[in-house]
């Protein structure tokens, strides 16, 4: 009932709200002010709009990226990317770093959220702490966790050393990298995830808490039936950041393994990188550049839906 | 209950030593000399500083600490600039040009700026834009207005209409009045939009890589990726250079935590 009458207080104060937005007068004089947004459209035409609509029509070519000639291949590009096992492993691996990453972050980041919301000394510190590797440079973070995973002198080679077993080429089987990948992505964000959680958990009214004690609820269910449906905005945000962010990965591969052995751990990212650099056929990057743009679209947005879809107004 | 509170702190004890074993890890290699083959678990009895002289020196990162500055300052002060005064009719006047404009900045935080990376590339090339801090800052200037613009429209339309009303009675213009009013208002959410917006910027490998090749401009992650390429088996160069790249934003961090948390999380909620 509570959270009823709440919700029916904000709607009206919304409305009201609405009515006063209508009631102020649009004059011909702030049709000028428009010159203010002036600067940022003509950013957004220069540096995006028109290279995202050249990067379509250069999909459609076969342009080498530096020389002046370039022949029409249609579509092309297109069908070659799809019965291409290298850009069919590198989608898979996107995937797995996008939707992996996404999952390890929220549930753990819930767990850390959720525990240090409780008294405990040093919180502040733990959560500065866990936060710490989301403000450094991805690349730099790759490289720290190379130091444990690559074979000679490796962090965990020393321990297996230690442990008296053979030392293991963590990177090198292809399938395992793109899981320690994963992980490390996971580690570094975690932090985002948490603070955000925490944020969500601050704003959840003390005194529903209350009420569900003395009717008795058990700890379990007042996760499932307060924490957890009040914490949807929370979970929303954070689940379509993190899947933007693994989505696109890149620093951390070129820092792990440069998207090796071969291309077992290429991300779309890095694929595309190399085909217009190394690969020299710029039209094939620019399809790759405009299926990655697709995915990314239609993932991050039915997740937006999925999520809004189950959030409940407080 | 006691004991649940003691099971929890041990939890948050473990979580707090997990996160300090890479730096522990990085901090024991940067320190060892390249010919010290000991675990990297063991920290060494002595400081071998020759390793960050070494870094210092041939990952020339003096020079890249002041790309690093000059491309982080201009470009966030920039982008302050234009993505306030953008917000500001955006958030007053919601014309149906204006809703449609919104939409259309807005959108453009979905599109994952290396998706048009082979385009972009060639552009910048066309420009002469290619090793040169003009062109990563106008770059970078772009591609943080959709999450500025978003901010601060949201902040804007929070503020109430009165005070506008107010000062055009006493006879400002609607430019006097974002200037004199608005724009006073917007601490709070530019700080937000400060930490945000640099961090990325500062951070920056996915444009830097293309766009900064030559060593005169290249910032700290672009000296470090060179670096690690040429030095691969000297791993204590690597691991002091990394420390050297990571500090500045590791110390700003931890003296104005608060700030960053606070600024992080409302990013993130009202993102």
């Amino acid at each position: 009932m509570a959270i009823q009458d709440t919700n029916l207080t904000s709607k009206s104060q919304k409305k009201t709200l609405q009515k006063s937005n209508k009631s102020s007068k649009i004059t011909s004089s702030t049709a000028m002010l428009n010159i203010m947004y002036l600067p940022a459209l003509i950013l957004f035409i220069v540096f995006i709009f028109y290279p995202f609509i050249k990067g379509v029509a250069i999909s459609f070519t076969d342009w080498d990226g530096f020389s002046q000639g370039y022949n029409w291949v249609g579509l092309s590009k297109y069908k070659a990317m799809f019965s291409d096992p290298k850009i069919l492993n590198t989608i898979k691996n996107t995937l797995i770093y996008g939707i992996g990453s996404t999952f390890f972050q929220n549930i753990i980041g819930l767990a850390f959220a959720l525990l240090l919301d409780q008294k405990i000394r040093g919180k502040g510190f733990v959560r500065t702490l866990v936060y710490l590797p989301a403000i450094i440079s991805g690349l730099i973070m790759g490289y720290i966790w190379y130091f444990f995973f690559q074979y000679n002198g490796g962090a965990i080679n020393d321990i297996m050393i230690f442990l008296g077993k053979e030392p293991v080429n963590w990177l090198e089987n292809g399938r395992r990298a793109v899981w320690i990948i994963t992980g490390v992505n996971t580690f570094q964000y975690l932090g985002v995830a948490m603070i955000i959680f925490l944020a969500g958990l601050q704003n959840i009214p003390r005194v529903y808490y209350e009420a569900a004690s003395i009717d008795g609820a058990s700890s379990m269910a007042k996760f499932k039936n307060i924490t957890l449906p009040l914490l949807m905005p929370a979970i929303t945000v954070s689940v379509v950041q993190n899947l933007i962010g693994g989505l696109k990965l890149f620093d951390v591969i070129m820092a792990m393994t440069g998207g090796g052995p071969g291309y077992a751990t290429q991300s779309l990212s890095t694929m595309m990188h190399s085909l217009y650099f190394s690969g020299q056929d710029a039209g094939y990057a620019a399809a790759l550049g405009n299926t990655m743009f697709l995915i990314i679209c239609v993932i991050s947005i039915s997740a937006l839906k999925f999520f809004r879809s189950k959030e409940v107004e407080m | 209950m006691k004991k649940k509170n003691t099971l929890y702190q041990i939890l948050a004890i473990i979580i707090a030593l997990i996160y300090m074993v890479p730096f522990y890890i990085l901090i024991s290699i940067s320190i060892k000399s390249p010919m010290d083959t000991s675990s990297k678990w063991i920290m060494p009895s002595y400081i071998y500083l020759d390793n960050f002289v070494n870094a210092w020196n041939k990952a020339h990162l003096g020079r890249a600490l002041v790309n690093n500055v000059i491309i982080t300052v201009i470009a966030v002060v920039a982008t302050l600039v234009i993505g306030a005064c953008a917000s500001y009719p955006l958030a007053r006047y919601k014309t149906k040009l204006n809703n449609f404009m919104y939409t259309l900045f807005i959108s453009c935080m979905i599109v994952p700026a290396l998706t048009i990376l082979v385009p972009l590339y060639k552009f910048v090339v066309d420009i002469g834009g290619i090793n040169t801090r003009w062109a990563i800052i106008l770059v970078h200037i772009t591609f943080s207005l959709p999450l500025t613009i978003f901010l601060f429209t949201g902040f804007i339309g929070s503020v109430p209409r009165e005070l506008d009303e107010a000062a055009l009675i006493d006879g400002c213009n609607r430019f006097q009045i974002f200037f004199k009013i608005i724009l006073p208002l917007l601490k709070p959410i530019t700080s937000t939009v400060i930490i945000l917006v640099g961090v990325g910027i500062w951070n920056d490998y996915q444009f830097s890589v293309f766009f900064l090749q030559k060593r005169d401009v290249a910032t700290i992650t672009v000296s470090l990726s060179q670096f690690f390429s040429q030095f691969q088996n000297d791993l204590s160069y690597v691991a002091a250079g990394c420390i050297i790249g990571m500090l500045p934003l590791a110390v700003l961090y931890m003296a104005l935590q608060k700030y960053f948390i606070k600024g992080l999380s409302d990013g993130a909620i009202k993102g």
